[in-house]
């Protein structure tokens, strides 16, 4: 929580404070000990360097591959096979983008559709769920308390290997197997984001402001949705955007839950796709290349536009 | 109750409406403790959505996956007419328990989670080290860009490494060729390497964020006494450092483990490229998927995910009490 707060509003002045300590340092350092202290700060020097170095080349190993993935989406299908695979050459990205939309009647328009149905309606539900579920244990207690969150937490230690074909079955009985149902519903009930709203809700809803609203008259539910999930908006954008994420990337739930393809999201119908391209006349790398990097696309703008939600995710699940 | 209408009237010029307090004496009436537990039930209701959907979609499965693998069922003859469904004990896990195709897959996969768990580890403690020696100016630059390959979906990440192994549209399979080296990516020595590689890849950006976190967390007044006292850096990140952010490592630690053993979707994915390396029962989780899915024997495929589900228990628990072992 610390880092959300410090993260965006403080991080300038901190770059500021710590310049000027710097050069005060800077200035400082060198009447303080002339002779002694070079071999040492030229040997920091030296070691600055290493780190440096070490620096650029974990760099270049993390955003080649991006490189890659942009550079080979722009080339034609000839192109991608002779050229430098690393280097643009004839630029096509519009044509691949269209092969791409209309190839088997624009299948790959409708998978980026059902990712974004599932992501969003999944995410809305699970967030609500989650928030009213983790507020009530944080703010009231019940009989049943306590059982509910020891089951929680001993929820964690359940593999997700483990509920997969029994939920499989169930599926199939209650009529969810191979509909778009069986991708939302399910996703609204996480024991984990239950818990980081819990904690959250802990620290950032006083129990006095409650007492004063219940003074004023305002009901439990009223409280809840006009007060109090106000306070917790940044926890539920967290745990909106973890899932969100989650459920873009998921891969063995659509293929165990999921039969026909107009139903798949994105991920399985890439798949889908890099199978076949192996083994048939048809030539679909360029296709799989440039659907991959369309799939990316709005994934890199959430995260790099959210940024302060997934790091204070980061600190909150270092906290279990 | 009294008490809260007392309060009301006495600040009665603020609130407003004579409506209001009409309300406030209707609930008086009721018995005091009735308002309370009234009170509760409210504060309970918020989780019933949750506790509802938790019973069905995780409890209720756990009881169905139980039961299912106590029982077996047989179609008669050429796999016409209904199966007959009898009660078969723990047939299922003697069977599941003596299957050595199921636990070689469980071998394969836990020598992988053995070593490459701790490479990432030393890896990514590697980056943040390296991370929290530059300034936080630069720091913030380069963080970004080491956090690009968290950004990348799973499966788009697997397959942009399975072009870039391709001897045919990757760029590696060149390069090492200029050095002399004729690397198979895809070959069964240096497929655990190549799955390795993109593991690493997809998660030391990532763990390095944690951990830096933990690292920024040492009071900085440590490393001063220690440079006066002739530390040299590399000593002070191996002393002092890596001691600190020791408890993020095993959370991270055991986090990974518990994932690798249940790798799924980057062995599937390959195995689209060279299924004569990766065969269909190449881990666990897609032993189970084949049992399930494509042999169709639902009972015997629970109880393995049973027997799985508690190797992923017993290896937390170890490694759990292992490392505060060695922290204590």
């Amino acid at each position: 929580m610390t880092l959300t707060s410090l993260s965006t509003d403080s991080l300038k002045a901190d770059e500021a404070s710590e310049q000027s300590a710097l050069k005060s340092r800077r200035r400082t350092r060198p009447k303080r000990s002339s002779d002694d202290d070079s071999e040492l700060s030229g040997k920091r020097g030296g070691s600055r360097v290493v780190v440096i170095i070490g620096l650029v080349l974990f760099a270049v190993y993390s955003i080649g591959p991006a490189w890659w993935l942009i550079v080979s989406s722009t080339k034609t299908k000839e192109d991608l096979y002779t050229t430098d695979a690393m280097w643009f050459a004839n630029f096509s990205l519009f044509d691949n983008l269209t092969s791409l939309f209309t190839y088997q009647d624009g299948i790959f328009g409708t998978w980026m559709w059902n990712s974004t149905l599932y992501a969003f309606a999944g995410s809305i539900g699970h967030t609500v769920v989650s928030m009213a579920a983790g507020y009530g244990l944080a703010m009231y207690s019940f009989r049943g308390r306590g059982t509910t969150m020891g089951f929680i937490i001993g929820s964690f230690l359940i593999p997700g290997a483990l509920l997969t074909i029994p939920s499989y079955l169930l599926f199939v009985q209650m009529g969810l197997y191979d509909t778009i149902w069986a991708m939302i519903i399910p996703a609204f009930f996480s024991p984990f984001a239950v818990y980081l709203a819990k904690i959250y809700a802990e620290g950032a809803v006083p129990s006095e402001l409650l007492e004063a609203a219940r003074i004023d008259g305002a009901g439990e539910y009223r409280i809840f949705f006009q007060i109090s999930s106000r306070l917790m908006t940044t926890a539920g954008a967290t745990i909106f955007l973890l899932h969100f994420v989650g459920s873009w990337n998921s891969f063995f739930g659509p293929m165990v839950f999921l039969r026909g393809d107009d139903k798949w999201p994105v991920m399985l119908g890439l798949y889908s796709w890099l199978q076949r391209g192996t083994d048939s006349t048809v030539d679909l790398t360029g296709l799989v290349i440039t659907g991959s990097l369309v799939a990316t696309i709005p994934m890199v703008i959430l995260m790099v536009a959210m940024q302060r939600y997934w790091r204070s995710g980061v600190a909150m699940g270092s906290l279990k | 109750m009294s008490s809260t209408t007392q309060v009301r009237e006495s600040r009665g010029g603020r609130t407003k409406g004579p409506a209001r307090q009409s309300r406030t004496k209707g609930s008086t009436a009721s018995p005091l403790l009735s308002w309370r537990s009234m009170q509760r039930i409210k504060g309970a209701s918020f989780t019933w959505p949750f506790v509802i959907g938790f019973a069905v979609f995780t409890l209720l499965p756990v009881v169905v996956g139980l039961a299912q693998s106590l029982y077996t069922s047989k179609t008669s003859g050429l796999g016409f007419g209904a199966a007959t469904v009898s009660f078969a004990g723990f047939d299922n896990f003697a069977r599941g328990l003596a299957d050595p195709v199921f636990w070689e897959s469980m071998l394969r996969v836990s020598i992988y989670a053995v070593v490459i768990v701790p490479v990432t580890q030393v890896v990514s403690l590697l980056l943040a080290l390296l991370i929290d020696a530059v300034q936080r100016r630069v720091a913030n630059k380069f963080r970004l860009i080491l956090l690009v390959p968290y950004m990348i979906p799973g499966i788009v990440a697997t397959m942009i490494w399975i072009y870039l192994y391709s001897p045919v549209v990757g760029p590696l399979t060149p390069v090492l060729n200029f050095f002399g080296l004729d690397v198979n990516f895809f070959s069964g020595s240096m497929i655990w390497v190549s799955i390795g590689n993109l593991n690493v890849w997809g998660s030391i950006g990532f763990n390095m964020l944690i951990l830096y976190g933990a690292l920024q967390a040492v009071p900085r007044e440590i490393f001063d006494a220690a440079r006066v006292d002739g530390a040299s850096e590399v000593r002070i990140a191996l002393s002092i450092k890596v001691p600190y952010v020791q408890a993020s490592l095993v959370l991270t630690g055991l986090l990974s483990i518990i994932g690798t053993l249940q790798i799924f979707s980057e062995p599937t994915l390959f195995r689209s490229i060279s299924p004569e390396t990766i065969t269909k029962d190449f881990t666990p989780s897609m032993v189970i998927f084949n049992q399930a899915f494509q042999v169709g024997n639902l009972n015997y495929a629970a109880a393995q995910s049973i027997i799985l589900a508690a190797v992923v228990g017993i290896a937390s628990v170890i490694i759990y009490r292992l490392t505060n072992k060695v922290e204590s």
